[in-house]
């Protein structure tokens, strides 16, 4: 087994790095970011439209203005590395390739939905997808990043199949706080775990501003480093830039079996979650990260460049309101689950006298199965 | 030959391990609060906020700590305006860091302090689960009544907003098993005051259990100070045909269902228990030998509920005055659903509780 440096530094992270892929995207790439970074621009403009009008409940929290992240950072791995995340999700979903209408369907509480309307917009899961689910708890995902990890190395080393892989396991600024991640960091370290961690940094832990509620905040990769992982810090908000740091540093970590540590600066554009008057920031501050906003930048580059027209970019913005609308239409149609499904998908062996008031039963498969 | 020290017994009420024993205000009988009708009406996060607001006025040694309870004003706006009151040393934002916070209040309770802890949701205390349940309710008894830990540990509990398994905990059942707790759990603004009051001062840990859904319930909350005693239910209805009995946010349920089944001339009691640990099972059973029927509602799952507890202490304790078995209503045993529909048929709703009652008051 490969045994990486347990030094780590920002500078030899730059140095090492030509040893991997890193042939700058196509055209034809960078055309399927913008596509998919609109898709989840229209998708979450619908979702908070849905959410006013009552159609979806509960804790939702939007992704707009950190569409780059889960688009450039997915966009370099393969489609069958494992990606967890947190409750900010519906971006990583789409990205990952969950069609709109499951995504939608979940959080109008429908049986089409990816989770048959028993997760809502905190728990996507999609297993064909490799996307091992949004989680509600905060940081509770990050132990499952590594066991995601852990699974893959096993399988390869133990079990003499499978093949090297990379898991991406998504955290909010806020979630370095908690306990849970620093063990993970820990343990992924000791044990040769090919797990990174993205930190989604996007300034705040609901109203709480990063210097108010992490130490050392300006020199979060000084964490990962603490624990000997190679640890970068990537500007979220250029996805051709990003790309071409996270894709090397991401072969690196598969090649390696070694753990990632990426500070991945970005801004979110709407409130925590739909609940929030967001007295915290300005909206001249707001209105400065807009200015830099990454679906324009990568637009204005393509159009710079020759490889896009205005009239495409109209085009495009018709044919993704179309596809959105037709998935908010899918969602309104499919049916809320039948009653019966309270009591399914608890057991996988629901046998005699388990609960002194219910049986359980298998219900409807998972659609997206 | 050796010679032993003397040790004297300990002949206070309260363990000298609190050093403010005489910190306990006057404990009042029903009769002698203030009256529970009347017309200043407030939200319930209001009643919670006036609670801590007084005793903070009172007592330098409590604060208030959590995520989002400063700058924000609370993430459920219960601490609204407590900063700008009490300022940054006393109201304190933390990181996303239940462990941690967590651990190092009780330490503070140890140390003489009188911190209440907020959890923004009790579903989050789950991380925080060793020092709650390792520390807080062990230290007198570890060491042997050395240091007590008096700390209020306080947050919304329970489903209803949508918000899926992992977001909706009840957990009533699951802490009230361990001993050297208390557990407060009101239904209403009245009581969300008055018995934080008595949680702030009470020396042992308080695990005081708000509801998301009850924040804005308006009603009359008297101005002046009053302590609710722990352990001292209140009958919110009466009736003969059976007694309900309940705590927490489905005490209205079961109010609800009292009303449309009065209306087929069925009259029931509701009892309201305030406080799961101590529990006031001898109200219970004066109602008990009155309707000679019970139905206990109670929003954790049924497996070694609050609900098993108190069918257990009245089989043990009046089973000769029942004229039917007892009976429980618990949250359906599964994990909390996110679709709206199934999450209202999971919670034990004004329907279920309407059926279970006929079914009890048809059995003989
Ligand atoms: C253990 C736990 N504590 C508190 C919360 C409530 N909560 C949900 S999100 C959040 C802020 C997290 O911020 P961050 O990690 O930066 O992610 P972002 O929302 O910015 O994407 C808080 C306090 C929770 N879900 N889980
Ligand atoms: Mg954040």
């Amino acid at each position: 087994m490969t045994q990486a440096p347990a030094q780590s530094s920002k500078a030899s992270d730059m140095t090492d790095k030509s040893d991997y892929d890193h042939t700058p995207p196509t055209t034809e790439q960078k055309l399927e970011w913008l596509r998919v970074m609109q898709l989840i621009r229209e998708f979450e403009n619908r979702t908070m439209q849905a959410y006013q009008q009552a159609k979806i409940g509960g804790f939702c929290h939007i992704y707009t203005g950190q569409e780059a992240c889960a688009v450039g950072t997915i966009g370099s791995v393969n489609h069958d590395d494992p990606v967890v995340t947190a409750y900010r999700d519906h971006g990583h979903a789409l990205a990952r390739g969950m069609t709109p209408e499951a995504c939608m369907a979940e959080m109008f509480g429908k049986i089409h939905g990816c989770a048959k309307g028993k997760g809502g917009s905190m728990h996507m899961f999609d297993k064909p997808n490799w996307l091992f689910g949004g989680h509600g708890i905060v940081g509770a995902q990050t132990p499952l990043g590594a066991g995601l990890a852990f699974a893959e190395k096993y399988k390869l080393e133990v079990l003499g199949e499978g093949k090297k892989k990379v898991t991406l396991c998504y955290l909010g600024d806020g979630a370095i706080d908690q306990g849970a991640f620093h063990e993970a960091l820990n343990y992924v370290s000791v044990h040769n775990i090919p797990v990174i961690f993205i930190i989604e940094n996007n300034g705040y832990s609901m109203g709480t501003a990063i210097h108010r509620h992490t130490a050392n905040a300006d020199n979060l990769i000084s964490r990962g480093q603490s624990y000997g992982i190679d640890s970068i810090e990537i500007d979220g908000l250029d996805i051709v830039d990003l790309y071409n740091e996270f894709k090397p540093f991401a072969e690196r970590c598969r090649e390696t079996s070694r753990p990632g540590f990426v500070d991945l600066k970005t801004y979110r554009y709407q409130g925590h979650s739909m609940s929030d008057p967001q007295k915290y920031r300005t909206k001249d501050e707001v209105d400065t990260y807009k200015e830099k906003d990454s679906i324009a930048r990568l637009l204005s580059q393509l159009i710079e460049s020759g490889d896009f027209s205005e009239d495409d970019w109209k085009a495009l913005q018709k044919d993704i309101k179309a596809q959105v609308k037709a998935a908010m239409d899918f969602a309104e149609n499919s049916p809320a689950p039948e009653a019966n499904e309270l009591y399914t998908d608890v057991y996988a062996n629901p046998e005699k006298n388990l609960s002194p008031t219910t049986e359980y039963n298998h219900g409807l498969n998972n659609p997206l199965l | 030959m050796t010679t032993l020290p003397d040790i004297k017994p300990i002949t206070s009420d309260i363990h000298p391990a609190i050093e403010d024993m005489i910190d306990m205000p006057e404990l009042l009988p029903n009769d002698q609060l203030p009256p529970f009708e009347g017309d200043r009406v407030i939200q319930y996060r209001e009643a919670l906020r006036e609670a801590m607001s007084e005793e903070m006025r009172r007592d330098k040694r409590v604060f208030l700590l959590g995520e989002e309870v400063a700058e924000y004003n609370g993430a459920y706006k219960v601490s609204q305006g407590m900063l700008d009151e009490f300022g940054p040393e006393r109201i304190i934002d933390t990181p996303i860091s239940e462990n941690g916070f967590a651990g190092m209040s009780i330490a503070a309770a140890m140390s003489g302090l009188r911190p209440i802890v907020e959890f923004m949701s009790w579903s989050f205390s789950f991380v925080a689960a060793d020092p709650i349940l390792n520390n807080a309710p062990k230290m007198l008894y570890m060491s042997g009544g050395q240091f007590g830990c008096p700390i209020v540990f306080r947050g919304n509990d329970g489903a209803g907003g949508q918000l899926a398994s992992t977001h909706s905990w009840c957990v009533e059942a699951l802490y009230a098993n361990v001993p050297g707790l208390k557990m407060a759990i009101p239904s209403n603004p009245y009581d969300a005051k008055g018995l934080l009051k008595t949680a702030i001062r009470d020396p042992d840990p308080v695990f005081f259990l708000e509801s998301e859904r009850m924040l804005g319930d308006r009603a009359h909350v008297p101005e002046e100070e009053y302590y609710i005693p722990f352990g001292q239910a209140r009958l919110a209805r009466e009736g003969d045909a059976i007694t309900l009995v309940s705590f927490g946010r489905p005490v209205n349920f079961c109010l609800q269902a009292a009303e449309k089944l009065a209306e087929e001339g069925i009259e029931v009691d509701v009892l309201d228990m305030r406080t799961i640990r101590p529990l006031d099972i001898d109200s219970i059973i004066e109602r008990v030998k009155i309707t000679n029927k019970i139905l206990v509602v109670d929003q954790s799952w049924p497996f070694a509920s609050i609900a098993s507890e108190v069918v257990t202490q009245i089989c043990e304790r009046c089973f000769d005055w029942l004229d039917a078995p007892p009976a429980r209503l618990n949250t359906v045993d599964v994990p909390t659903p996110y679709a709206k529909d199934l999450e209202y048929d999971y919670l034990p709703n004004p329907d279920r509780i309407y059926e279970a009652v006929k079914q009890q008051v048809g059995a003989q």
